[in-house]
């Protein structure tokens, strides 16, 4: 009895001392709450990802934040000091992820952010040494947009955005795109994600007569102004942000979102890319094995932030694994230092290329200008 | 803004404060009938447009697992309650509407092939799928604390919100739907164009509160809900079984509920919680009625739709502030104006 006894105790001290050897990634991800349609392709993505990096376990600890930043801090500070994680995921939207730069900072781990905003890298200081961010930054795709704009004639703009953070960060930088680009901006207005009417805003819009209406909204609640400009009888050209690159924002827009002009990363147009472009391939690898999993036509560009911040770590952690033992302050320094070397690495959504000073790394071939003909997502060139 | 604009908008709100209104009535009926604060009214509203949605788009709407499930709860605990009693006739009664009905349901979505029938159909058997789950909701949450305060009430009440919201996510995904318009008629009048969904929200408000006012004013169970929310007590003496009274509205206000959600879905995408904000609009309205008079909160529905029609167009960035700051000048004013008898105590 007392050595079966021992046996347990000894089987359980080895089951201990290997699960420290794991390479733990703890991740927080917006999968309820008003992110949900952006969080749950992202937590979806993880059940995808290497279990084994450079013959190391790799475990995934995926909490669920209700897209609250509150609890986006609360799983943060409990990866990090229960789970002993040594890289944080996370969070899907930019509010969550800015109020997690703080503790990872404090507890010397590195993050990958799967939320737009470029605040949440900048400026480069102490604390956002820590801090990765895959998605493409708001001012990368206003620009694609304002250029877009510029180069089609378009003389003056009119701006409809979310009432929250996300339609404010994109007002500032396409009102700093716009002017750079000589686009005169005539209205701008507000709407919430739940309105079941935006009459009033859209006739503000129309009767400033503008040549062309940006609408800054993520998910189907994006195609409400446009649906709305239609049935008024709007003529000029409609452009959206990548925020509605998900099969859901046709399904609901019908004929109504038809010729509408959108910045997008590759992977939402991945099978009409040219062969020559070195994205096709990786964004193509992402596309497959999603669907394999969960259904043909359920992938969308969401899921691919995450899968791209899956492919970051896995080129750190070999380059990390020489340096340190997993579980490690030196690790966690490592693995940081590792992430900041990735050179041309291709993900799904673009090539990374990270420096001291850029922890995005994305250069023009992270957006493409899309086009919705015939109820799909056209690449145009 | 020209005058063509104003009429528009005003067009707007009064269809919007249409449905508030409606949900307003609910609210109130809920409240006086049984003292609860019902917040879960609002997931009616996204729980009939997004079933009715599953139906179209030929899938299975989630909801019938909740009314399948619900119904086997309730029976369990009822035949529980009846075996304890000996009261052997009520058997048959539970078993028919929690295991035969959600089971005739379940029957004619998987036989019956919803995704091809005409629309009027479709939205009948979605009513028949939605509305039964309201008198279930106040079997299994409310009715063992019937007797309990307001403020636990209110809480048992958010406690649903949040579960209806959740299972909202399970069953219809976090992305939204719309549905297709009852009528695609426009008719032209003076300068402005009204469509016929419009008129059809109109309408069947109209016909509703109409409908509700006869139910209260002549029938022998609008009467004894009456009674009910006037003296609890003393309609239980009168032979008024509260229990009833407190399922019927119930019923009533789920009825209200998942039409008013089939009404809007086609002007707008409904979400798995799109229901809350628009409750809480009929909220509003419901206050300025001082939760107790019908009349005052349908024209306080109006008010909230109108003002919130115009402030999206002056000051679209602040519309939900300037609406629910409507709320205080009411309360201040209700407050000044009316004798406050507090029932608790």
């Amino acid at each position: 009895m007392k050595r079966k006894l021992l046996l347990v105790v000894l089987a359980s001290c080895a089951a201990v001392s290997l699960a420290w050897a794991d390479i733990n990634i703890g991740v927080t991800v917006s999968a309820t709450g008003p992110a949900a349609s952006l969080g749950i392709p992202e937590q979806n993505t993880f059940a995808l990802m290497p279990t084994r990096i450079a013959g190391q376990k790799i475990n995934y600890i995926v909490l669920d934040d209700a897209s609250d930043t509150t609890k986006a801090v609360t799983n943060t500070k409990k990866l990090i000091s229960e789970d002993k994680v040594d890289a944080i995921i996370g969070s899907t939207i930019t509010p969550n992820s800015l109020a997690m730069v703080d503790v990872v900072a404090e507890a010397e781990t590195p993050m990958i952010a799967m939320a737009a905003s470029a605040k949440i890298i900048e400026p480069m200081d102490a604390k956002h040494r820590w801090v990765f961010k895959t998605p493409q930054n708001d001012a990368q795709m206003a620009i694609a947009i304002a250029e877009h704009m510029s180069r089609a004639g378009i003389k003056s703009a009119a701006f409809i955005g979310f009432a929250d953070a996300y339609g404010e960060g994109w007002w500032a930088e396409f009102n700093k795109a716009a002017e750079a680009n000589k686009i005169k901006i005539v209205a701008n207005e507000r709407y919430n994600r739940s309105d079941q009417s935006v009459t009033g805003q859209v006739l503000k819009l129309m009767s400033a007569n503008p040549d062309a209406v940006l609408i800054a909204g993520s998910g189907t609640p994006a195609a409400t102004p446009a649906v709305a400009l239609k049935e008024r009888g709007y003529k000029g050209t409609i452009y959206q942000t990548h925020g509605i690159a998900n099969n859901d924002f046709l399904r609901v827009g019908g004929k109504d979102v038809e010729g509408t002009w959108l910045p997008a990363g590759p992977v939402l147009v991945a099978a009409q890319l040219p062969d020559s472009n070195p994205l096709k391939k990786s964004a193509l690898e992402y596309i497959s094995k999603y669907e394999a999993k969960y259904g043909a036509g359920s992938v969308s560009t969401f899921g691919a932030h995450a899968w791209d911040a899956g492919l970051l770590l896995a080129h750190a952690v070999p380059i990390a694994l020489k340096k340190a033992k997993p579980g490690t302050k030196e690790f966690r320094a490592a693995l940081r230092d590792a992430l900041e070397t990735t050179k041309e690495l291709h993900g799904a959504h673009g090539v990374f290329n990270m420096t001291a000073s850029d922890h995005l790394g994305f250069d023009k071939r992270a957006a493409v200008m899309v086009r919705i003909e015939n109820g799909k997502w056209k690449l145009m060139r | 803004m020209d005058l063509q604009m104003a009429l528009l908008l005003g067009q707007d709100g009064i269809t919007n404060g249409a449905i508030y209104a409606l949900l307003s009535l609910a609210l109130v009926l809920v409240f006086t009938v049984t003292r609860v604060i019902f917040i879960p009214q609002g997931e009616f509203v996204a729980y009939g447009a997004l079933t009715l949605a599953s139906f179209q788009a030929g899938k299975t709407p989630g909801t019938l697992w909740l009314l399948l499930g619900a119904g086997v709860a309730i029976a369990m605990i009822d035949l529980t309650v009846a075996g304890r009693g000996r009261a052997r006739r009520r058997v048959a009664k539970i078993l028919l509407w929690n295991i035969v009905y959600p089971a005739a349901i379940a029957a004619l979505i998987f036989l019956g092939k919803p995704g091809a029938w005409p629309l009027a159909a479709q939205v009948l058997l979605s009513l028949a799928l939605v509305v039964p789950l309201g008198p279930m909701i106040y079997r299994l949450a409310f009715q063992p604390a019937a007797e309990a305060s307001v403020l636990v009430l209110l809480i048992i009440s958010v406690a649903v919100h949040l579960a209806l919201v959740g299972l909202g996510l399970l069953f219809f995904g976090a992305e939204g739907s719309r549905t297709p318009r009852f009528s695609d008629a426009v008719f032209q009048v003076g300068s402005i164009t009204v469509s016929g969904q419009t008129l059809w929200v109109l309408g069947s408000s109209l016909v509703l509160i109409g409908g509700l006012y006869q139910f209260f004013g002549r029938t022998i169970y609008g009467k004894a809900l009456r009674a009910t929310a006037i003296n609890r007590t003393g309609a239980r003496l009168m032979g008024i079984p509260t229990v009833m009274a407190g399922k019927l509205s119930f019923l009533l206000s789920a009825l209200i509920g998942a039409f008013s959600g089939i009404l809007i879905a086609p002007f707008t995408t409904i979400y798995y919680d799109t229901g809350f904000i628009i409750g809480l609009k009929g909220f509003v309205a419901a206050i300025i009625g001082g939760l107790a008079s019908y009349p005052a909160a349908a024209a306080g529905a109006l008010l909230v739709g109108l003002l919130e029609a115009y402030s999206s167009f002056w000051a679209s960035a602040f519309k939900e502030v300037i609406v629910f700051t409507l709320i205080i000048p009411v309360l201040v004013w209700r407050s000044l104006t009316t004798h406050h008898v507090d029932e608790e105590e």
